[in-house]
């Protein structure tokens, strides 16, 4: 007797809303037999992670605040893996944006009229990322560079370039020597809604969903990627070209992760350090995933991860667990979640051989 | 497809809710408590099981439990990341009343002056930073003082002339313990160099031992260290080389080839600080204690450091403690330019912002 998977013929309806809701119940259920084992009482943990997330205008503002950064990365995660390019790059196409960022905001004050400033530091942030992002890019496109290794790797020269210009060039001569910047210039911050943290990138990344949803849907250029991302060799009968979408979509992809970079300097800490991102850039290829690459998607998968993150911290806070816990009840939430998408598509079957005839048997083995 | 995910997503977002609701309801009637403990959180960079820097500063929360009993509730969080995401929790701490909160990593500073001036009336404590406000203070200790004395024991111990020193990030307070450990070095053997290794962690067992297996690899003999955990030391036994310690008494945990360690004693100020706060006598205020005070100290020696260098030692703390602190001249830096003429001593805010290398120490400061 064997068990295999097969793909499912049609997907059916009922699997696709019964699969994910068992998962996440099935994920309670996994985090509530650890948390019994480490002697915590589950409904209150959960209850407490509930509250710290959601319970109130400041907390769900949190979550929020979290969720921005994941919200435009993960954007710009799926349109690249909607052509089946592998951007793992988001982290350091999000640090080089809040460069770019700072760069502006720390040395064209007084340079370019004050109401420019933050458009400006917005826009640099963009195109830096973009640029970051352009470059393996272009070595894909042209030079068939495999794209992964570049993304991952340019992550590392970004994130140490920004970390020799806090510590160097760029420190606060005022700051005794600690490394980051000097605090940026109020004309420089991005709004806040009032009484929290929570910043005008959340407009930005609502209008961007949408306005991404309708070019990957109805227009031809998203129609072009798509078959671009399902079969290369169609696109190239149809005249598609390649190479050239590549970049174009590439050029995008990094400028929404160079925004998000923008908006976390210019709206969060006010200035460049450490600390910029605390891997938004690598969480948003699970939220591009989860969101099945849909752009609406991404932003309810995002606040669910932010909630996530931020519930973490409630575990420590509230119930007194350790920090590890923390992560990983996040784990356990997840986990569960990413593996139950796959039987939305696949189902298991049961095969037994057929025990009349030893040869056919054989020939089963064998072709298996 | 698409329905799928808008259903999954909705049904999600109502199953969330309904357990908010849930725990809302749960929250028992508070009853009128004849008296409410002062409630006192902490926030901590690592875990208190680092056995360094932050196991002390908890060994000094269990004291002021131990000591003040019912009339304290104290709280902790640990692996707090540096920068915007401290302020969320601190201000969390703040929101669920907290009287007042210790944040123990200098990456802390601007989020915890952020909270404070959304909460005047709540009390904040950040460790080795700088900015103070009505309601927030700062605390730290002179922990060099403690490292020179270590430097001495290395200095005399070392017989590579070649002694390794993983450091955390190139920031004073970092910088001044490495120009404290080597003037200690300097002061009994002119030979000896100590070799700088920049981590850019406070915590990071694989990073910390790698760094120090790297100094080893260069042919030190003698591991120091500026930071967490006790990684260096237990790379620096593994080859048969000895070490000098940090934060707490690190031969308790490696063994009798940690030499020595400079160590914290927090106990004492966070007694005094909470007491303080309980009876409303608290107020701003820049704590930086010595070995006078006892906040830092030196850790008894290992059986492996002879008698005549322990004496060297008790000298120089007797020097210490008699008013010739560390940074009195004459002191070149790296270049041998001389920094402090002979009879003149850095000031406070001298050594706060110190950056710049003393003769001896092999490294650069921009990492």
């Amino acid at each position: 007797m064997r068990i295999i998977f097969e793909k499912r013929q049609s997907i059916s309806r009922r699997a696709m809303v019964l699969v994910p809701v068992v998962s996440f119940l099935v994920s309670l259920l996994l985090g509530a037999i650890l948390l019994l084992i480490s002697g915590a009482n589950p409904f209150e943990t959960y209850a407490a992670m509930a509250r710290g997330t959601f319970g109130s205008t400041y907390n769900f503002s949190e979550t929020l605040v979290k969720a921005i950064p994941l919200m435009l990365t993960g954007l710009g995660v799926s349109i690249a893996f909607r052509m089946r390019f592998w951007n793992i790059g988001a982290e350091g196409q999000l640090t080089l944006g809040g460069v770019a960022a700072a760069w502006v905001a720390l040395y064209w004050a007084g340079r370019v009229p004050a109401f420019l400033l933050l458009p400006l530091a917005i826009l640099a942030g963009m195109v830096a990322g973009a640029l970051w992002a352009g470059v393996p890019a272009f070595l894909k496109a042209y030079l068939g560079v495999d794209e992964t290794l570049t993304t991952l790797m340019l992550n590392y020269v970004a994130i140490l370039f920004a970390a020799h210009l806090y510590y160097g060039p760029w420190r606060d001569p005022q700051g005794y020597g600690f490394p980051g910047t000097a605090q940026f210039d109020p004309s420089v911050w991005l709004p806040r809604l009032v009484g929290t943290r929570a910043h005008l990138g959340l407009i930005f990344a609502i209008v961007l969903a949408l306005a991404l949803w309708f070019v990957l849907n109805r227009t031809r250029w998203g129609f072009e990627l798509k078959i671009i991302g399902e079969n290369q060799v169609a696109a190239r009968y149809l005249g598609i070209g390649i190479a050239r979408n590549i970049v174009l979509a590439l050029l995008l992809s990094g400028a929404l992760s160079g925004l998000a970079g923008a908006c976390e300097v210019t709206g969060i800490s006010r200035r460049l350090q450490q600390g910029l991102s605390i891997g938004y850039g690598y969480t948003a290829i699970i939220v591009a995933w989860m969101a099945q690459l849909n752009p609406i998607a991404v932003l309810f998968v995002a606040i669910l991860m932010g909630a996530l993150l931020v519930g973490g911290d409630q575990v420590q806070m509230t119930m007194g667990l350790p920090a590890s816990m923390g992560l990983v009840l996040q784990g356990m939430i997840l986990f569960p979640m990413l593996a139950g998408s796959l039987f939305t598509e696949y189902r298991l079957r049961i095969v037994r051989p057929e025990k009349t005839d030893p040869l056919a048997s054989e020939t089963v083995e064998a072709a298996s | 497809m698409k329905r799928y995910l808008w259903l999954t997503l909705s049904l999600l977002s109502i199953l969330v809710l309904l357990l908010a609701g849930c725990g809302g309801a749960e929250e028992p009637a508070e009853p009128d408590a004849p008296a409410e403990p002062y409630k006192v959180a902490f926030v901590y960079i690592g875990p208190p099981g680092d056995l360094g820097w932050t196991y002390e500063h908890d060994r000094g929360r269990k004291i002021v439990e131990e000591e003040l009993g019912a009339q304290v509730e104290t709280a902790y969080i640990e692996n707090v990341p540096e920068g915007p995401d401290a302020a969320r929790v601190i201000r969390d701490y703040a929101q669920q009343g907290y009287d007042m909160i210790f944040a123990t990593s200098f990456g802390y500073m601007d989020p915890m002056l952020e909270v404070a001036q959304e909460f005047p009336d709540v009390k904040f404590e950040h460790c080795s930073g700088y900015k103070t406000a009505d309601n927030m203070s700062t605390y730290f200790g002179r922990i060099y003082q403690a490292r020179y004395l270590s430097g001495i024991v290395a200095g005399s111990m070392t017989e590579a002339n070649n002694i390794g020193y993983v450091a955390a990030f190139p920031i004073p307070e970092v910088i001044r313990g490495i120009n404290a450990f080597t003037l200690g070095v300097r002061s009994v053997n002119p030979d000896a160099e100590v070799h700088v290794v920049w981590t850019s962690t406070w915590f990071d067992p694989v990073i910390e031992r790698e760094a120090a297996v790297a100094l080893l690899d260069g042919g030190a003999d003698i591991i120091a260290q500026h930071q967490d955990t006790t990684e260096p030391q237990k790379a620096a036994q593994e080859r048969g080389m000895l070490s000098i310690g940090y934060d707490s008494d690190m031969r308790a945990f490696v063994g009798d080839t940690v030499l020595t360690s400079p160590i914290w004693n927090w106990g004492s100020y966070y007694l005094d600080t909470i007491k303080a706060g309980v009876d409303g006598s608290w107020s701003t205020h820049q704590y930086w204690g010595g070995l006078k005070e006892g906040v830092v100290a030196l850790a008894e020696f290992s059986p492996k450091v002879p008698a005549d260098v322990v004496k060297l030692v008790e000298d120089a703390k007797s020097d210490i403690l008699a008013g010739n602190d560390v940074f009195c001249g004459p002191i070149n830096d790296q270049d041998g330019n001389e920094k402090v003429a002979a009879g003149q001593c850095m000031s406070d805010g001298d050594m706060l912002g110190m950056d710049w290398f003393v003769e001896g120490v092999v490294g650069t400061i921009s990492d």
